[in-house]
């Protein structure tokens, strides 16, 4: 095997990704997992770049980092019993969750092995967002807007739960 | 890449890098003065002829301050706050075209292959170009929810709140207004969005998308904080926001990346909107002269901001809410409705 440039930067964006993803479970302090996990998506996107997915990478830090992370740190931070929560892990549930773990990582790790990898010759990533969008309206039009329905009514059924009572 | 190409980046990065800086340090200057003449004061005119020299006195005086670090403040959160500001304010610039495309002059000195080259002055043009800079905007966010939080200081986490809950919400609007444009241009490139606005004055997408341009600039100004919508600093309220505690070259970073962001709204309103390097006449301009059109494009545009600053009040903050979600939203995406109508129906543009 010969180590390019390529495989170093994938070896850097794997590091930011698993070592942050360890602090996420690890941190005390729900506020540090949170912020930890910043920097997870941020390698996550990394690793979609690396593999020539501009417009899933951009997606990923807008949506993940720039939307939903956000909002769970504005939860973390507003909500006092959280804020000072001392997260501690008991040997009860460290048992369980190492056997998942460990049953997860088999599992995959045997797929991974097994499966027989489509490995085509090395090219310059080509710009993906115009297939990207003509596929969407496209072939996949209908699981498209099923998702898109579906979003809609999760946005409404949250409004609805939050909506103040009527005072009669 | 080959290695000339490389070197014309670093090149160009060089340039953007430190014309960005100049026009900071210049604005910082020009911010005050112009004020000071909106309220019929002189302002700074001591420091040097016409008080030219103001912002490097600033500098060395911010360079000199003492650090001060609150007690009870999170180190890690307090240092990279500011660091993250300033990363995702010049990240934004990797993607912006700043001028036409030009060709090099030849002269005796100059390589072979400089010779005659085409140069475009833009660092990487990538195929996602907006939605990089909207994704760099939105990490932005974060500097300002760190250094709040970090402080341990709640007039610095009430800043820190609300700036983000600001931001978050005009960012939604920020990012549709840009949608309808996207469609005209069939594309995310910045420079073909300003190519698609080649030709008389009224395919400036400024009359082609007004309502657009009209959230987007609102929007600009929420997302860069500036008054009437510069509430995370309301002074009278939060003492400086989510700022407060920052003192010296930590201080001079965050209103660093806070002027720069602002800049950057400004060159996008200017190569989105109104032309860029094209002057509405019918016919291509030489690269020269375009490119000092988009300089003044630029330079109306942050006048335009000091004057904002200078005659609104600031909004209350239910308003501003308001205002994102009920007027603007709604606004911007009837926008994306008939621009998408028409583009179906008419072809783009």
């Amino acid at each position: 095997m010969h180590f390019t440039a390529s495989d170093g930067v994938f070896l850097a964006f794997a590091a930011i990704t698993v070592g942050s993803a360890v602090v996420v479970t690890l941190a005390r302090s729900l506020i540090y997992s949170a912020f930890a996990l910043l920097f997870t998506f941020f390698g996550v996107a990394g690793l979609y770049l690396l593999l020539g997915a501009d417009f899933i990478a951009a997606s990923q830090l807008l949506i993940y980092v720039g939307g939903i992370l956000v909002l769970l740190l504005f939860g973390v931070m507003l909500t006092h019993k959280l804020y000072d929560l001392d997260l501690k892990s008991e040997v009860t549930q460290f048992a369980p969750a190492a056997i998942v773990a460990a049953g997860l990582f088999v599992v995959l790790a045997v797929l991974g092995f097994r499966t027989t990898w489509k490995i085509g010759p090395g090219r310059a990533p080509s710009a993906t967002t115009d297939e990207i969008g003509h596929l969407f309206m496209g072939q996949y039009l209908l699981p498209f807007e099923a998702a898109s329905v579906l979003l809609l009514v999760a946005l409404i059924g949250a409004a609805m739960i939050v909506r103040r009572k009527k005072e009669a | 890449m080959t290695l000339q190409a490389l070197l014309i980046a670093l090149v160009l990065i060089v340039v953007i890098f430190h014309a960005h800086l100049g026009l900071f340090s210049g604005m910082t200057l020009i911010e005050r003065r112009v004020l000071a003449f909106m309220q019929f004061r002189l302002g700074p005119n001591r420091t040097g002829p016409f008080g030219l020299l103001q912002p490097v006195a600033d500098g060395i005086k911010l360079f000199f301050k003492e650090e001060v670090m609150p007690e009870g403040a999170n180190k890690f959160g307090f240092f990279l706050a500011p660091m993250v500001a300033i990363v995702c304010a010049f990240s934004a610039m990797a993607v912006i075209p700043y001028g036409p495309a030009f060709h090099l002059p030849s002269f005796g000195f100059m390589p072979e292959w400089l010779r005659g080259r085409l140069i475009t002055p833009q660092i990487a043009d990538l195929e996602i170009g907006l939605l990089f800079i909207f994704a760099v905007n939105a990490v932005g966010v974060y500097a300002i929810v760190m250094a709040g939080w970090a402080a341990n200081n709640k007039f610095s986490l009430l800043g820190g709140l609300r700036s983000s809950a600001q931001m978050f919400s005009y960012e939604l609007a920020l990012g549709l207004s840009w949608v309808g444009i996207i469609m005209l241009a069939g594309s995310f490139k910045v420079g073909d969005i300003v190519e698609a606005q080649a030709g008389p004055i009224w395919k400036w997408n400024l009359f082609m998308q007004f309502p657009a341009f009209v959230v987007y600039l609102i929007a600009g100004t929420a997302e860069v904080s500036r008054l009437p919508f510069d509430l995370p600093e309301g002074e009278t309220e939060l003492v400086a926001g989510f700022h407060t505690e920052y003192s010296s070259m930590k201080f001079a970073l965050i209103q660093m990346a806070e002027y720069v962001n602002m800049i950057t709204v400004a060159v996008l309103v200017a190569l989105l909107f109104l032309g860029g390097w094209h002057l509405g006449l019918g016919f291509a301009a030489p690269p020269l002269v375009g490119f000092l059109a988009f300089l003044a494009k630029v330079g109306a545009i942050l006048f335009f901001f000091i004057w904002l600053r200078g005659t609104l009040p600031r909004f209350r903050y239910d308003q501003l809410m308001d205002f994102g979600w009920k007027i603007l939203i709604p606004i911007a995406a009837i926008n994306i409705l008939v621009t998408a109508g028409l583009v179906a129906f008419l072809g783009q543009r």
